[in-house]
């Protein structure tokens, strides 16, 4: 089921209504038999998978717990007879039990991810592999159900599990909260990837109706329907155009892709996010924000800063910092300090831990060498950035203009063009075609399409380009002005009457404005597809 | 806040976003007024506050073929011509349900052509068959019957769902018929004075399959039962329209039909019948013998006023006052547009007026 489609927004009003009608101790079940309702429709078979991470999840984070708590008190049972070395021993007895189960969640979660998305993947590249070989395919390769979300649930539900197994916080006790937390509805099709602890007093608390509040998330919401339908599909016929026929759309037509894609991927994320955390805000469930304004990011690390924040704090929390200090990182970092010196040496652990977060980055975003090339650029862009830091900060002491707004939108340019041009990986889909069309960006020299009417034969009429405009500069706006807190805050305050007529515009807007219906193709949210 | 300006509030948001959004529907509908103006035929019948003798139900071949201001001027006969563009046999049962709500004719003739389609055809017709109906049970069902694939019943309730997109399409039309529009049509007849003579008609292409489809037999039962449950006389006719080609085993059906349930089947397209209506196909045409032109049309309703004169005995209603003036009204309209029809003809070769710039 989709955000855009008719039975969700028929469906969404019913269910906050009876959400804030029925007793308190309910809403919760309420939310999960919605969640499941919903999962349901995007195919029954796909609650098997749901189900088994949650199951699976459940009794292995609760036996790490009891084991845990078994540990507590036995050691506080013995705390006088054994000696220091004996608890030690104990407590690594205990941990290495609680550690297996840990493994073993994760095995079979990312294993179940593992085969339903790089299954496939990974035996056409034996297979090509073979084929180098002389040899013929090894293996038949399986068309395998993908079940919706699974990235995304998958990695916040072993986020929780990790957690547990670090004692962050208590393990769910209750079966169907935990349900309720892997598969709650809203964040199911993209995202955010909440954290248990952040997520779960709003989820179970049943807060009540709140006037301020269900405005506040009804506006987030047509804000995300205004990003989504007017805007991302908008323009998605020419993103669309632009790739399937790279041979006619080369030269400057892979620069305007470059620009079209960034907006489509843009409003459709965030579009699809402002509805997710808009919902949330009308239950009473806060969640976590996934983007702060990233086009305004001077750099690279910056923007990911500011990118699908959710995602980047899961790889960095749960395996950038894991890996930097687990033994073989730490004996690469003896060998490498030895060998090559500490001035290099010392960069070699982080350099190898920053590969292998990207990789598993541009892995996570889709079982293809594209993603992963995109990943390992991202990387090394990444990485190249902070080598040359010392440099960007002589540069900024020794010029002044370089510390200006208008030196910093520049930077901000900068930095969009550049992920744009990153993104082509994930346009193209194709490594080696990627970089032709990158190339012929600036050896197609076909300059004369940017006036020559060649731009309105891309599916989008002088209208749509007159919407997409006001459209981002409403976008850009409203960015500008969020920068000083809520908007919608700072508006209720200023007249109640203006947010009220702002709710009713921004529907108005979607309503008429939105790239729907006979048409119009109205397109999943890219990350659905992740 | 209060709960009571909590809800004052809320209730206010709601209702100026349905009146806006109402107001931005009617506007984004289109008016039908110039080009495509078929799709305001449906909707017209409702303006009609007299009952009428006789309806026709049925496509273009009803309501671009017979003129019911000749069936009043020479017979007396009231009539209406529930017909639409590429109406489907569902959508002139429907129609026909429907307008058994306001009254009882003694005779409905039904066009045939139709039962060639069994699976709902195109969008633009369906909308142009349907919006114009007044809500009913009727009209739900004939939505649901009629909808291609791509469509969905939330955008006949709400329109502005389909016609969204065209605030960037919208003509000085739209502002000016905002509040309603003109009537264009004579009692559901869209007349037509210029002439394309036939020449060179195609002969059907070969089909694999001549039998109609089994849900055009079952409305036509329908059809057929509803009249029968009514006390009305229904009439199968197939319109002298050249083209889209009727096959003669579409005929046979239509025969075996008729003279299995004992009703009249008329087939205009049989030359002792064309010969009795006086149709040329030289002169009475105006698109090469898809549909008849004001002259053809008023032919062929001089044979069907005489026929249903005696064969099912409709009285002449002329000398009631109020229906005299009601035709006159119509009669008055249609010789003006005649008028001005053949006006533009001499003036630009064409019944429109040249656009403006």
């Amino acid at each position: 089921m989709l955000f855009t489609s008719g039975a969700f927004l028929v469906g969404l009003p019913i269910l906050c209504i009876v959400y804030f009608v029925i007793p308190q101790r309910f809403r919760w079940m309420l939310l999960l038999a919605a969640s499941y309702g919903f999962y349901a429709c995007s195919g029954l078979e796909n609650l098997l998978f749901i189900l088994t991470t949650t199951i699976s999840t459940y009794l292995l984070t609760c036996a790490m717990e009891r084991i845990a708590d078994q540990r507590k008190e036995t050691l506080a049972a013995n705390k006088s007879v054994w000696s220091r070395d004996e608890k030690k021993a104990y407590k690594e007895q205990m941990q290495k039990k609680r550690f297996w189960l840990l493994v073993c969640c994760l095995l079979l979660n990312f294993g179940i991810l593992a085969v339903l998305k790089y299954g496939a993947f990974t035996l056409r590249n034996i297979n090509s592999i073979a084929g180098w070989f002389g040899q013929g395919d090894v293996f038949a390769v399986p068309q395998l159900l993908l079940p919706m979300g699974i990235s995304f649930y998958t990695f916040q539900t072993m986020g929780y599990a990790i957690d547990v197994y670090w004692e962050k916080y208590a393990c769910e006790k209750n079966p169907a909260r935990l349900a309720l937390f892997v598969s709650f509805f809203p964040q199911l099709i993209q995202g955010p990837i909440s954290r248990y602890d952040q997520l779960a007093q709003g989820l179970f608390a049943g807060n009540g109706f709140q006037a301020g509040r269900v405005l506040f998330g009804t506006q987030r919401i047509l804000w995300g329907y205004l990003k989504k339908m007017v805007l991302a599909d908008r323009i998605l016929p020419a993103v669309t155009t632009l790739i399937s026929d790279p041979a006619q759309y080369d030269g400057v037509y892979a620069f305007i892709g470059i620009l079209y894609y960034t907006l489509n991927l843009y409003a459709d994320f965030t579009g699809g996010i402002d509805i997710t955390i808009g919902i949330g805000q009308v239950l009473g469930i806060p969640m976590a924000e996934n983007f702060e304004r990233p086009f305004f990011s001077k750099n690279i690390t910056e923007y990911w800063r500011r990118w699908h924040i959710t995602l980047g704090t899961w790889f960095k929390d749960y395996l950038f910092y894991p890996i930097s200090v687990c033994a073989p990182m730490l004996n690469l970092s003896k060998w490498s300090r030895k060998t090559l010196g500490k001035t290099i040496g010392k960069y070699v652990p982080v350099y190898a831990a920053t590969l292998i977060v990207w990789f598993t980055t541009g892995l996570w975003h889709g079982a293809a060498w594209n993603f992963i090339v995109w990943g390992l650029m991202n990387a090394v862009i990444i990485l190249i950035s902070e080598r040359l830091t010392p440099l960007y900060d002589r540069f900024h002491k020794r010029f002044a203009w370089s510390n200006t707004h208008a030196y910093g939108g520049f930077q901000a340019l900068r930095t969009t063009l550049l992920m744009g041009c990153l993104r082509m990986f994930d346009c193209y889909r194709d490594v080696p075609l990627t970089f032709r069309m990158f190339g012929s960006m600036f050896t197609k020299g076909n300059f004369s399409v940017l006036w020559d009417g060649s731009l309105l034969e891309l599916s989008l009429s002088v209208s749509d380009y007159i919407v997409l405009a006001v459209g981002m500069v409403l976008l850009f706006v409203a960015s500008m002005l969020g920068r000083k807190g809520s908007v919608r805050q700072r508006i209720l305050e200023k007249s109640p009457v203006l947010s009220c007529a702002m709710t009713v515009a921004l529907f108005l807007i979607v309503l008429i404005f939105g790239a729907y219906g006979i048409g119009y193709d109205s397109s999943q949210f890219i990350y659905n597809q992740f | 806040m209060t709960t009571k300006r909590i809800v004052l509030s809320g209730a206010a948001m709601l209702i100026s976003a349905i009146v806006l959004a109402a107001a931005a529907q009617r506007l984004l509908q289109p008016k039908y007024m110039s080009d495509v103006v078929e799709g305001n035929l449906i909707a017209d019948y409702y303006e009609s506050n007299y009952t009428h003798d006789v309806l026709f139900v049925g496509d273009c071949e009803v309501y671009e073929n017979v003129s019911p201001v000749r069936l009043w001027e020479q017979y007396g006969i009231p009539s209406y011509i529930r017909g639409s563009a590429q109406q489907l046999i569902w959508q002139s049962y429907y129609l026909l349900e429907d307008a058994l709500r306001y009254e009882t004719p003694k005779v409905v003739f039904f066009n045939v052509l139709s039962m060639k389609y069994d699976t709902p055809q195109n969008e633009a017709y369906n909308r142009m068959s349907l919006e114009g109906m007044k809500w009913s049970p009727s009209k739900v069902h004939a939505i649901q019957a009629s909808m291609t694939e791509e469509e969905n019943f939330a955008s006949y309730v709400f329109p502005i769902l389909r016609y969204h997109s065209r605030w960037s399409e919208l003509t000085a039309d739209d502002f000016r018929y905002y509040f309603g529009v003109e009537p264009n049509f004579f009692s559901g007849y869209y007349l037509r004075a210029d002439v394309k003579s036939a020449e060179n008609v195609p002969t059907g292409r070969p089909l694999e399959d001549y039998g109609f489809g089994d849900v055009c037999w079952e409305y036509l039962d329908k059809m057929r039962m509803l009249c029968e449950e009514k006390g009305v006389k229904l009439v199968l006719m197939k319109a002298p329209s050249l083209y889209p080609y009727w096959y003669d085993e579409w005929n046979e059906q239509i025969v075996a039909y008729a003279e299995q349930h004992g009703l009249v089947y008329i087939n205009f397209l049989e030359e002792k019948l064309l010969a009795q209506t006086g149709i040329d196909f030289a002169t009475d045409t105006y698109d090469a013998g898809l549909h008849l032109n004001v002259y053809g049309a008023e032919k062929l309703s001089d044979w069907l006023g005489a026929y249903m004169q005696e064969q099912y005995a409709l009285s002449d209603r002329r000398g009631d006052a109020a229906l005299d003036a009601y035709w006159a009204e119509i009669a008055e309209r249609y010789d003006a547009e005649l008028a001005r029809q053949l006006q533009n003809l001499e003036q630009y070769g064409s019944i429109h007026e040249p656009e403006t710039t």
